[in-house]
């Protein structure tokens, strides 16, 4: 089975969620025997042998590459900023340029490879997809990460966005949302019918599951030695990194040794810090900016809590990698991660009372405390990529697309 | 018959400032004024109605009822018309009302003396409400071992309820009476766990293959063990009628006809549970070492107390039992008792997650943690009552 999959970015270069959530899919769609050709909209220097990649720089594209600085998360107005501070290389005229040129490119690629079915993320590449069908005739299936709607929270809602998703859906045979709560939206927001939607649940590396293991059974409890908090996203306003700092004081309140670390960067992050600083609690509340790697390991198994309080998250990775190096999350019920993790709490992100009495519950009690590590991350290891890979295969067969396991 | 008192979204910015763990307007089935009325509108009254009626046509008719005392006391206070409906049945004599632990716990497995005090209450308010003593015992979810069923014979009963699991039963027949090891005079009166689940689980369920059973199909399977048996112990959860089987089902409807059905074969007839072991002799002995219960296809204690915070929460509570006493603040002690009563370990429950047997599973909780929070939080704000009394 060959598959044509139209991404936007890819780790390690200018990765965000969606790059991690492509490799970790297109990995393990490899291991079960597919063959797959990624195609960006420009060239990263990618070091994966798994699958074939092509960007516009190959001779048998017809039109000039771009240098582009583009992030599946950012809106038409985001990118209409920075398009006027003057960074990255050419622009196009806006955001929807971008996307077009992708689009004629991904005709271009649609002719000469050979392919039994395409596959695309999220709305910068669904023009891409389209345009491949429209030129093959192959069956189409649109992976929807983070639909606009849910985009920023709501509050990055743009009627073009939306009104090219609507279409992409209508063309589309088959649409994989990434939770129920994304499939609700397409179905209810987007008017695509019930059964044109199939839930796949994002996942981990099957190999890095031992390092987990590994993680979950050596846990750095010793960081410090106070009950730590941890909020890991990027800080924008529907992360909610705001309710976790509004929690800060009624936790220190029945536990003043309690520390609230706050890792990522966002445009939220100086609003962030006068917030705390304007409280008094300060000094029990730590930014550790955009952390990766080595230390972004210590801080996730150093914690003696994840908080994740998002407004709207299509689904939240970061919850299931700290629940499966054996640290206790609370999640919003606003997550889609809140599907897959029962060993976890869950509040509504508004609920800040609610927020404040799980941490505490966690911080004091021992029993709970256990149980969450434990169960929550033998849970969390077994939700791995190879699950969503084979889901993704039975969509395509029912596509018609004929494979037999290699 | 048993309702406990749910704990609300009991916060830990509740301790030490509010004791009010069970009471809630909120409109959820944390509410448990709320769900008695809901529990006593689909099931405790328009059941009651069918029974008193049967009473009055059937003068043969005869059953027993387990109730709780946290649930009398709800009657008592929200629907006493319903419970009225109940003494008015007992007051025939042919209701027999059984013995237990007033707060529906599992005290037998965690302190005998707090087990046997929580009997003497559930003993001394079936008096005072219905005007009967209990002779026959039945421990929550049928809990069962050779030491409790030692406990009853002291204690003066003639019989003891259990579930009649092969397991323990090994080839022989629940329709017999047994004797419990080191016992002499009690007998053990075995649920017939097929034919009372046929009603209590699989009454309403259309992919069965007994489905739709009626009064005289029933009928004819308790018919069939005339010649190999003396009794056909029917034992279920008494929300069976109306709140886990509709009345849409045909659950009223069914044992309306019942009765008649039964004694449609001239050698049958209906029996208390204290007159079943008045009239038959034992067969054999029945010895159970380990805990054995009514619940799930374990018959053993897993719902309750099968993970850490389940064990950890029980633990908890019974370890306060001496600084509770200690007080002799019968608030504090009120509500150390309520926070017994086996639903709260029921709905830190897990092993659900696994075998997909949801259906069976009720929990007003959103899941399993938020019992248990909830739960613990009281514990905590209790310790604090506590100490007023003893840091002095």
């Amino acid at each position: 089975m060959k598959i044509l999959m139209f991404g936007w970015e890819f780790p390690p270069f200018n990765s965000g969620g969606l790059g991690v959530a492509c490799k970790g899919l297109t990995r393990a769609l490899a291991a079960e025997g597919t063959d797959i050709t990624f195609v960006m909209p420009r060239a990263v220097p990618v070091t994966d042998t798994h699958m074939q990649f092509k960007f516009p720089t190959s001779s048998d594209v017809v039109f000039k590459t771009v240098n582009v600085l583009l992030s599946p998360y950012r809106t038409p107005e985001e990118y209409a900023t920075l398009r006027r501070s003057g960074l990255g290389g050419t622009f196009a005229r806006d955001l929807f340029g971008e996307v077009e040129r992708y689009a004629l490119y991904a005709q271009a690629i649609a002719r000469t490879e050979t392919y039994d079915v395409i596959h695309a993320h999220d709305w910068l590449a669904f023009p891409a997809g389209v345009a491949a069908k429209r030129v093959s005739g192959k069956p189409l299936v649109l992976h929807v990460h983070l639909p606009s709607v849910d985009q920023g929270g709501g509050h990055g809602f743009d009627p073009r966005v939306f009104q090219l998703e609507k279409e992409a859906f209508a063309v589309a045979d088959k649409c994989i949302a990434v939770s129920q709560r994304v499939k609700d939206a397409l179905v209810n927001d987007y008017g695509v019918r019930e059964s044109k939607v199939v839930v796949v649940y994002n996942g981990l590396d099957l190999e890095d599951v031992s390092a987990f293991e590994k993680m979950s059974a050596e846990r750095v409890a010793d960081i410090h030695d106070d009950p730590i908090a941890l909020f890991m996203g990027r800080l924008t306003l529907h992360k909610a990194p705001d309710k976790f700092l509004d929690a800060a004081p009624l936790v220190l309140s029945k536990c003043p040794e309690a520390r609230f670390i706050i890792a990522g960067s966002g445009e939220v992050e100086h609003q962030l810090i006068r917030q705390a600083a304007s409280r008094g609690f300060a000094n029990r509340v730590h930014f550790s900016g955009f952390v990766r790697d080595a230390e972004r390991t210590k801080l996730l198994t150093g914690a003696d809590v994840l908080v994740m309080p998002s407004v709207a998250e299509p689904f939240g990775l970061v919850a299931l990698e700290a629940s499966a190096s054996g640290t206790p999350v609370i999640v919003s019920k606003q997550s889609g991660v809140a599907e897959v993790l029962r060993h976890a709490l869950k509040v509504d992100f508004w609920d800040v009372h609610a927020l404040a009495n799980d941490i505490l519950a966690v911080f004091k009690y021992q029993a709970l405390k256990q149980q969450l590590m434990h169960s929550g991350g033998l849970e969390a290891r077994a939700a791995t990529w190879d699950h969503a890979a084979r889901a993704c295969i039975d969509v395509y067969n029912t596509l018609g697309v004929a494979y037999a396991r290699a | 018959m048993h309702q406990p008192y749910r704990v609300r979204r009991y916060r830990m910015f509740d301790i030490g400032t509010n004791h009010n763990y069970f009471d809630t307007d909120e409109e959820t089935d944390l509410n448990n004024a709320r769900v008695l009325r809901k529990v006593a509108q689909k099931s405790y009254r328009p059941a009651g109605e069918v029974f008193s009626a049967l009473l009055r046509t059937h003068p043969e008719f005869k059953f027993a009822i387990s109730i709780t005392g946290t649930l009398v006391e709800q009657l008592e206070k929200h629907d006493p018309y319903t419970l009225k409906l109940y003494q008015d049945m007992v007051n025939t004599g042919r209701v027999e009302i059984v013995g237990e632990t007033y707060y529906h716990s599992l005290a037998s497995l965690y302190s005998m003396p707090e087990f046997v005090r929580q009997v003497r209450m559930h003993r001394d308010m079936i008096q005072r409400v219905f005007g009967v003593v209990p002779r026959v015992f039945r421990n929550t979810e049928l809990v069962y071992t050779n030491h409790v069923a030692e406990w009853a014979e002291r204690a003066g009963y003639k019989g003891i309820l259990a579930e009649g699991w092969d397991g323990v039963l090994q080839g022989r027949s629940p329709a017999f009476l047994y004797q419990p090891s080191n016992t002499t005079s009690i007998k053990a009166l075995l649920k017939h766990y097929k034919l009372s689940d046929d009603v209590a689980f699989r009454f309403g369920d259309s992919s069965w293959s007994g489905y739709p059973v009626t009064a005289d199909k029933f009928a004819n399977w308790i018919h069939a063990h005339h010649g190999n048996g003396n009794t056909v112990n029917l034992f279920m959860d008494y929300e069976t009628f109306g709140e886990h089987q509709w009345a849409d089902k045909g659950i009223f409807d069914f044992m309306r006809h019942l009765p008649r059905a039964i004694m449609a074969h001239p050698d049958t007839v209906f029996m208390t549970p204290s007159e079943t072991a008045d009239a038959y002799p034992t067969v054999d002995s029945f010895d159970v070492p380990h805990v054995l219960t009514w619940a799930d296809t374990e018959r053993d204690l897993s719902a309750w107390v099968g993970n850490d915070i389940q064990k950890s929460a029980i633990e908890d509570t019974y370890a306060l039992e001496q600084d509770v006493l200690r007080t002799y603040d019968a608030g504090i002690i009120e509500d150390w008792r309520k926070l017994q009563t086996s639903d709260h370990f029921y709905y830190m429950c897990t092993k659900y997650f696994n075998d997909g047997d949801v259906h069976a599973y009720f929990n007003p909780y959103e899941n399993p943690y938020e019992a248990y929070i909830a739960h613990r939080n009281a514990l905590e704000d209790l310790k604090h009552r506590i100490e007023r009394y003893t840091v002095r």
